[in-house]
């Protein structure tokens, strides 16, 4: 029995159809991915996992249980974490009012305390600003404190979107070494990427979207040696 | 002395309001301009609870009117929540003037029933001003503005606590930043905003009960300091809560001085939107509001 079940979901912006009825499925302690291009309707995915857009038809089995129209805070609460394209940290927050964001739902106090301090021992630099303003971290910062505001809320499925999208190649190693070491903690994941490369390399399995449509799926390993995905998302 | 009391008094009234309308703009992205009309209503509960418990023999009247008070505060509470879950929240989505006209319309509704129920005439009531005057040296000072201007700034401060150190302070301030990421975690959007508008709305009996010293009760009461409290929160910048603090208590000694001048005395309302105009034109968004970040 899959986590998460997604059967031909279909999501449409006005008259727009951005998600096709597209079925997908993430088992207990994999790491998927989605890839594909601009557009492909890899976010708006996600979001209707987490309960932000509502689609048309289809539906989402998450833990055997129906989420399709459950409100997203419930869905938070059956533990479903995200971190969002673009990082969406509360710029106007403290680095710790961000972490106890994470933990909205979380209710032993002293838990969330020891949890807070795993994070500054994990990544000293938030330690160290944990007073600042968020939005004044540099962009490497505020993708370790998106990562780490998620973990806040201890998720059995973590959804993340582009989470490698502008930093430098340095850190987006550091981020591929991050998601394979929470994968290692029992933490499922399901990552959306345009670095297509280094996401089939940690995936255990890949979808390929396509203007709303799942196209391509297989192990990572597949997808990654065959020539169409080569040449239209390995640039060649 | 007398004037800088009065005038933060006024100021502090003015405020109260402002809050209201800063805090609902902030989590809900809307003008609730029915919030005034919460003042009145406020007003009318108090004057009605008091006329009724004032005759019950053997409770002393502070009692009474406290009693009156809470009653206000409890109606104008739930007030406020209706107001949202049946107006304003089925258009959640819609243009921003839909939302606009409608609060509107609620105002007008609230004045139409009230002059229903309590009728056109003015009445007035005496409650906080019973405590009379206090000498400070050579001046003679309201007590109901000295409280005003210290329960004023209590409940501020307690305010600023509660946003700043809570757990549901911590959600509105997120619900207010980013909606969508306030969900990812975890934080139930119309909740807080049920909250926001309890709040504002129990803010707003505060504001009904220190300004009862200064006006009599009619339908309309609440159309004037809500106009200005708006003005109060947009001079402080329109979204920040300290903002809605220093533009309440700015307009409200500016007004308590221009008054105590005879020769400005009748321009008063005229340079209160003046300086409204002059701060807009130097600082389009408020003395203390904040430059959305601009989304890449």
């Amino acid at each position: 029995m899959a986590l998460l079940e997604v059967k031909d979901l279909q999501v449409f912006y006005g008259v727009i159809q951005a998600l096709k009825g597209i079925s997908f499925e993430v088992s207990q302690g994999e790491i998927v991915t989605l890839i594909g291009a601009n557009g492909a309707g890899k976010t708006t995915t996600m979001q209707t996992v987490i309960g932000l857009i509502q689609p048309k038809a289809g539906s989402i089995i998450y833990n055997e249980k129906d989420i399709t129209k459950m409100p997203s805070h419930k869905i938070v609460a059956s533990g479903i974490s995200q971190v969002p394209e673009g990082r969406r940290i509360f710029q106007e927050l403290s680095v710790y009012d961000n972490l106890m964001l994470g933990a909205y739902l979380q209710k032993d106090q002293k838990k969330i305390k020891d949890d807070i301090e795993n994070v500054f021992d994990q990544f000293p630099i938030l330690g160290e600003r944990r007073t600042q303003i968020a939005g004044t971290l540099s962009g490497g910062e505020q993708q370790m404190l998106a990562m780490s505001r998620a973990l806040m809320a201890h998720p059995t499925l973590l959804m993340m979107d582009e989470p490698s999208m502008g930093l430098s190649p340095l850190l987006v190693s550091q981020v591929f070494d991050i998601i394979k070491d929470m994968n290692s903690k029992g933490i499922t994941i399901l990552l959306v990427e345009q670095n297509a490369e280094k996401a089939l390399k940690i995936a255990d399995r890949a979808y390929v979207l396509e203007t709303g449509a799942i196209t391509a799926s297989g192990t990572g390993a597949e997808l990654a040696s065959s020539p169409e995905i080569r040449k239209a998302y390995l640039g060649g | 002395m007398a004037v800088a009391i009065n005038g933060l008094s006024l100021g502090a009234i003015y405020a109260l309001i402002a809050l209201g309308y800063t805090m609902v703009y902030g989590i809900a992205k809307m003008l609730n301009f029915a919030h005034g009309d919460v003042i009145m209503v406020g007003a009318y509960i108090i004057y009605t609870m008091c006329m009724f418990t004032w005759n019950i023999g053997s409770m002393p009247i502070w009692l009474s009117s406290l009693i009156s008070f809470v009653v206000a505060m409890a109606v104008c509470t739930c007030l406020g929540i209706v107001i949202e879950k049946v107006a304003y929240k089925p258009l959640r989505g819609a243009s921003p003037l839909a939302a606009l006209i409608t609060a509107i319309g609620v105002s007008y509704l609230l004045q139409g029933i009230a002059q229903l129920i309590w009728g056109a005439d003015q009445r007035t009531i005496s409650i906080l001003d019973r405590l009379g005057t206090v000498n400070l040296g050579s001046y003679v000072i309201k007590w109901s503005a000295i409280i005003t201007v210290v329960v004023g700034a209590i409940i501020m401060v307690c305010l600023v606590m509660f946003i700043k150190k809570t757990r549901t302070g911590r959600a509105m301030l997120a619900v207010s930043e980013d909606k969508g990421a306030a969900q990812m975690m975890g934080v139930n959007v119309n909740a807080i905003v049920s909250i926001t508008f309890a709040i504002g709305s129990g803010l707003a009996t505060f504001a009904s009960m220190f300004y009862l010293p200064i006006t009599s009760v009619s339908p309309t009461l609440g159309a004037m300091p809500g106009i200005k409290a708006f003005a109060a929160a947009v001079i402080g910048g329109i979204g920040s809560i300290p903002g809605a603090m220093l533009g309440g208590v700015l307009l409200g000694v500016v007004e308590v001085v221009c008054n105590s001048i005879s020769a400005v005395a009748s321009y008063t309302t005229a340079i209160e939107f003046a300086l409204l105009i002059i701060i807009l034109l130097v600082r389009p968004i408020g003395l203390l509001g904040k430059k959305r970040r601009i989304k890449v």
